[in-house]
């Protein structure tokens, strides 16, 4: 029986990289403004999936991936790097989801394939809100085990993992299936492997068949594992109460660029009474004594 | 200098002539040498401990054969993409770029070139995984230059040959499984013999002492009355007009990849120009250093002009050996004095590890000697231009 692997991953804008023109005048993200990358807490989950197909033998990565349809680009990444499928889960409806509705679609879906193991980021750097992994595990019923920094050991019933805590580490097993999801401190994600961008450059989803010029029966015909999948609302049997906005109770109202003002930082220098100071600061929020 | 800030330069938007296939290759080879080569080579090269593992990972990531159809084990990709690939392999460290051309051009190229069915079958899809390592035996202890007048010889002897004789100067000869072995008949035709690790009376000691791609093993070939089954000898291979057609792959590879060794050198020396004071200013804007750094960037550019130029026509079967000879000759002198000229301006740093450049140096010392010497590819062209050979 195949060890499969499902890796929830977002194609997120590069907030790491924020111009001017990030934001539009009313406080939302200017989302053309910025580049749309993978979601680098979920490249580093979709190693932890590499490295565990590296050990167990007929390991299967499936990526999972909600969004607009050209968030298919995030599929096509992660086949270069190694996984083995992927499925676009594009909806008009689900526009607008916050976690409880993404955790909800997301949740269906991984019911549909019954994987062994659930690996996502810890957040996503464009919500950092943390709550998608967590929330799906809890729907599913399966545990789940968050800030993973390595998954030590693995087979068909167990893994071990290495938690990566406030104040240390931590080693905990879990018997399969369970969800984890992954800390910022976890290997980077390996490169592109040329062969496999070779091999699946011309993978396309169903909605990209529909846009090309080209034709591409034949050649979806002959390797069919360039036909990337599209699920629907339709397609999950999701109940469209649970998703989109109004299966969202949560509401935006304004989004910000932070500017930590003067006053929240000061200079200090070596003299003792600067010293005594930061002694006391660091005594009265307990970071030591 | 850390791999992350490296800035390729690309003064005439040499990127705009890319297809976003070559742009992707490119990039993940980047990364691959980003990850894989950068942090390891400094020391490995100070050790003379060339980092062997590598040749599995590179099999793994689609470095070998690139140009090698997919049946094979291939990536079945065009020559531009091969040059790309030997760019940034090759902005790590040539040794490794020696490696990858020795690999897909000297061992893959003449297996796939002249191999019968059962060859390719046999050796390709494992070389290109990099389960098996490959190494090339053509120059001899006496014979450089002049390979026509090789001492190595195969005779018939029942269903098998036996094969006497020592190449010199060969890239991965003692980790090599597989060696293919440039050797003439009875009737003087030179033949090309893959030779097998193990096989009795083959040996192939290292040499030591080198000053220059030290991340690389160099050695001999030793071939004491060898038995070699005749399904070990190419059928299509004969004369030397063949070892130089591998060549001549090999030396395309050089072209590009001494572009990526050249730029790393100037990015180094362009970002420490401008963080170096001297009199108050930064040493970036004294004239003669500038002229050392537009210069670089203007002689970089031209290399890059010449080997897209070269990649296209060899992409359409037009290139002449002659062409490449012109690359090979033209853009590894430019990767040496540029990475000569770069170290200057670092200054004292410029000889340590801690920056790149002066490794680099060193191992295009021996790139502009190995696979057609310097002036040997200037005597090609003086042959072509005016129909007379001058060297012999």
């Amino acid at each position: 029986m195949s060890f499969k692997i499902v890796v929830l991953a977002k194609q997120v804008p590069d907030t790491r990289n924020v111009g001017k023109d990030a934001m539009k005048a009313d406080g939302t993200v200017n989302r053309g403004a910025l580049p749309a990358i993978f979601n680098p807490e979920d490249l580093q989950a979709l190693e932890q999936a590499l490295m565990v197909k590296d050990q167990v033998e007929d390991a299967e990565i499936i990526i999972l991936t909600m969004g607009p349809p050209r968030a298919v680009e995030i599929i096509r990444e992660a086949l270069y790097r190694g996984a083995t499928s992927g499925y676009l889960i594009t909806d008009r409806k689900f526009a607008g989801s916050d976690t409880l509705a993404t955790s909800y679609t997301l949740a269906l879906a991984v019911k549909k394939i019954q994987p062994h193991l659930v690996i996502a980021g810890r957040q996503a750097i464009d919500g950092d809100t943390a709550q998608v992994g967590p929330q799906i595990a809890q729907k599913l019923g399966i545990p789940q085990v968050t800030y993973t920094e390595q998954i030590l050991d693995v087979n068909l019933d167990e893994l071990k993992i290495r938690r990566r805590l406030e104040r240390g580490v931590e080693v905990v097993k879990c018997k399969t299936p369970l969800l984890i999801t992954v800390h910022s401190s976890a290997a980077e994600c390996r490169p592109r492997n040329a062969k496999l961008l070779m091999k699946y450059k011309h993978a396309r989803s169903v909605s990209e068949l529909q846009e090309e010029s080209k034709d591409y029966t034949e050649m979806m015909t002959n390797k069919p594992y360039l036909r990337l999948e599209e699920w629907s609302v339709a397609d999950l049997g999701a109940d469209e109460e649970a998703l989109g906005l109004s299966g969202s109770p949560t509401k935006v109202k304004k989004i910000e660029n932070v500017v930590l003002a003067k006053k929240e930082s000061v200079n200090l220098t070596t003299e003792d009474k600067d010293i005594d100071y930061l002694m006391k600061e660091l005594i009265d929020s307990h970071v030591i004594g | 200098m850390t791999a992350s800030t490296y800035k390729p330069p690309d003064y005439y938007l040499m990127d705009e002539l890319l297809s976003d296939e070559h742009k992707m290759i490119r990039s993940s080879v980047r990364d691959w040498v980003n990850r894989e080569v950068k942090p390891i080579i400094e020391e490995a090269s100070q050790l003379n401990e060339p980092p062997t593992h590598l040749m599995e990972t590179m099999g793994e990531n689609g470095i070998f054969g690139p140009f090698i159809p997919e049946k094979y084990g291939g990536a079945g990709l065009d020559y531009i993409s091969y040059g790309l690939i030997m760019q940034e392999l090759e902005r790590g460290d040539s040794a490794i770029r020696s490696a990858a051309s020795v690999q897909s051009s000297l061992v893959m190229f003449p297996i796939y070139i002249f191999g019968s069915d059962a060859q390719k079958a046999q050796f390709l899809p494992r070389l290109a995984k990099g389960e098996l390592t490959g190494c090339f035996g053509l120059t001899e202890p006496n014979h450089g230059s002049d390979p026509g007048n090789m001492i190595t010889r195969i005779r018939e002897k029942g269903d098998h040959f036996i094969l006497d004789g020592a190449k010199l100067w060969i890239t991965n000869s003692s980790i090599a499984d597989i060696a293919m072995v440039w050797a003439k008949d009875e009737k003087g035709v030179v033949r090309g013999l893959i030779v097998e690790k193990g096989m009795e009376g083959f040996s192939a000691p290292e040499t030591h002492d080198k000053w220059s791609l030290r991340a690389s093993v160099t050695g001999e070939l030793v071939f004491d009355g060898v038995k070699i089954p005749r399904k070990n000898l190419l059928p299509k291979a004969k004369g030397l007009r063949s070892p130089l057609m591998c060549l001549n792959s090999a030396r395309y590879g050089i072209a590009w990849g001494v572009i990526g060794a050249a730029s790393e050198c100037y990015d180094t020396a362009l970002r420490y120009s401008l963080q170096r004071k001297q009199f108050d200013r930064f040493i970036g804007s004294f004239q003669l250093q500038q002229k050392k750094l537009a210069e670089m960037l203007t002689e970089i550019t031209k290399a890059q002009l010449l080997v897209w130029r070269l990649g296209e026509l060899k992409n359409q079967g037009k290139e002449t050996a002659q062409m490449v000879s012109m690359a090979k000759r033209n853009n590894v002198k430019m990767a040496l004095d540029i990475a000569r000229e770069a170290r200057q301006i670092i200054g004292a740093m410029g000889i340590t590890s801690n920056y790149p450049v002066m490794r680099h140096m060193m191992n295009l010392e021996s790139v502009i000697t190995y696979e057609g010497t310097h002036d040997i590819h200037l005597l090609i062209t003086g042959h072509d231009i005016t129909g007379i050979q001058a060297f012999k």
